[in-house]
């Protein structure tokens, strides 16, 4: 889907905050381009400015600095009005849902038409097509209060979706909601994406959400873009801390980092027929103590990785490495200072 | 105490008299403070359309009126009652006094309704490209509704223990005829009838208001 041209270009995008305390950097010279068609994930811990960056997007906040282009028009040169059209382009869905409370689910989706000027008859028309594409037609007439969590944001999605906007931003849309719900929601965001070609871009702390729908991914952290790449690209060879940390993830938790070297094994997918550690124990001659291992779906192709302990001695440990080197398998050393 | 014809007639009059009075005045009262509480809302940093001096402003001039005690403000307001409606006595005249002391109240009232609104409906309002208007009348005021209601019914009946004092200066309805029964010819039986009247009036307006309130609440179910 996705085409190499651009549809939103951040140049230089700057965010400083004025505080009691002195001015706050939230976002410091951010490059960045999404492409037309794609799913682009922002990653990055809370507070790493993740949801400034979207904002400025969007321009409910106005970057301090920089240029926001959206289909070749700088955003943040325009006049007040020039950006609310432009908004209307661009649908957001957001962790809290904020749908209107006092008005039921058809209303809250004619809700954008009708600021759009549409025509009432049309509006509920285009809505109720839209309550059918995310499956809660049949709860037309009943109220936010009356959803659960996953239908709610079914509902925001149908309620972005309606003015036909060519991006959809969603600002951790799924950090609200249990697993399955959350595996649900971004089914539909991958569906939207695909049969409607519309560019979705992702804000999220949760890897797991990166990996299951997104094609390109950027890591902020610190107000700086650490990292940015496919999803595979930087699941097999995070090049930042930060990403490293992402990657790891859970295992972070799981593994009790020694002071002894660690290696971090990927696997594509590719490998998967061949017993890889067997082997390796086999050539080696030496025993292997796996600490953590966990296989993911990323883009469709099963990725995994796995932390194992090297042995004491040196000479060992280096066995084992020559032999990874030896059969291509992509390993990176970890230690516990980089979690 | 004596309760002929006349003086059921007078209580009916009287009840008549308060009950215009304060709709009136809460009508008007309404009608100068809601667009004023929506502005000490809209105006403040981090509203929708902050412009932070004029919500100052707005919120001095609104706490100087509301610091006047109604009484004082009673006697200070009158003169311009007679140049409005050309008299000083009687329930008319009590509206425009009883309408500017309610009016900032009002406001406070309502400008607490709409600091109750979620901000995240706001920006996602503001993301679908609403405009200032667009939000105050789709958002701000459907979705404080409830609140505004119970808001109303708090104010009125404020409004209504105002009303009571214009006795006072010549003006009518129930609390006159406490006052000038009960307060200035010890008549104390008129005057309870006269407080029983103001509770059973109070009561309605309240339950009025919660009752209209909570059935129009569609977040509760």
């Amino acid at each position: 889907m996705a085409s190499e041209e651009p549809i939103i270009s951040l140049r230089n995008v700057g965010k400083e905050f004025k505080t009691a305390n002195g001015p706050v950097t939230a976002l410091d010279d951010i490059n960045l381009d999404i492409r037309r068609g794609e799913i682009f994930g922002i990653i990055g811990l809370s507070g790493a400015g993740k949801s400034t960056l979207v904002r400025c997007i969007n321009m409910l906040e106005t970057p301090t600095s920089g240029q926001v282009i959206f289909e070749g028009d700088n955003l943040a040169a325009q006049n007040d009005r020039q950006k609310r059209m432009a908004r209307r382009s661009m649908g957001m869905i957001f962790q809290q849902f904020n749908l209107l409370a006092q008005r039921n689910i058809l209303k809250n989706v004619c809700f954008p038409l009708e600021i759009a000027g549409v025509s009432r008859q049309e509006g509920r028309k285009r809505a109720m097509e839209l309550l059918e594409l995310v499956g809660l037609a049949d709860r037309a007439g009943a109220y936010p209060a009356q959803l659960s969590g996953g239908q709610k944001q079914r509902v925001a999605i149908a309620r972005a979706l309606a003015t036909n906007p060519k991006v959809i931003l969603c600002d951790e849309a799924t950090s609200a909601l249990d697993p399955n719900t959350t595996k649900s929601i971004l089914a539909l965001l991958k569906e939207i994406n695909q049969s409607m070609g519309v560019t979705v871009i992702v804000i999220t702390h949760e890897m797991a959400v990166i990996e299951a729908i997104c094609d390109r991914v950027a890591i902020i952290d610190q107000s700086h873009i650490a990292e940015l790449g496919t999803v595979s690209e930087i699941f097999s060879e995070p090049k930042s801390r930060i990403g490293r940390q992402l990657i790891l993830g859970d295992a972070v938790n799981q593994v009790k980092f020694s002071d002894s070297r660690q290696l971090r094994i990927i696997f594509d997918g590719r490998e998967s027929t061949e017993p890889i550690i067997s082997n390796l124990v086999l050539a080696c001659k030496v025993p292997v103590n796996i600490m953590y291992a966990a296989t993911k779906d990323i883009q469709g192709t099963a990725m995994g990785q796995m932390i194992i302990q090297l042995p004491e001695d040196e000479s060992d440990a280096n066995r084992i490495v020559n032999y990874l080197k030896s059969i291509h398998i992509p390993y990176e050393e970890v230690t516990r200072h980089d979690v | 105490m004596t309760f002929d014809a006349t003086t059921i007639s007078m209580l009916k009059t009287a009840i008549w008299e308060t009950f215009y009075m304060v709709a009136l005045s809460s009508l008007f009262a309404y009608v100068i403070g809601l667009p004023f509480g929506i502005i000490l809302v809209v105006t403040d940093n981090g509203g929708i359309y902050p412009i932070p001096w004029l919500q100052k402003i707005l919120g001095l001039v609104i706490n100087l009126l509301r610091s006047v005690p109604f009484l004082i403000l009673l006697f200070i307001v009158l003169p311009l009652s007679k140049i409005v409606i050309g008299t000083r006595i009687g329930s008319p005249a009590i509206v425009i006094p009883l309408t500017i002391a309610a009016a900032p109240y009002i406001a406070r009232v309502v400008e607490s309704s709409f600091r109750e609104i979620d901000p995240g409906v706001i920006e996602a309002a503001k993301s679908m490209g609403a405009s200032t208007w667009q939000i105050i009348w789709k958002v701000l005021l459907p979705e404080s509704r409830p609140s505004l209601l119970l808001g109303a019914a708090l104010a009125v009946t404020t409004i209504l223990s105002y009303s009571a004092m214009a006795g006072f200066t010549g003006g009518g309805g129930l609390g006159a005829v406490a006052i000038n029964y009960g307060y200035y010819r010890y008549e104390p039986g008129l005057m309870w009838i006269a407080v029983i009247l103001l509770v059973v009036m109070v009561q309605i307006i309240q339950e009025i208001g919660t009752q209209l309130s909570k059935r129009g609440d569609k977040r509760i179910r």
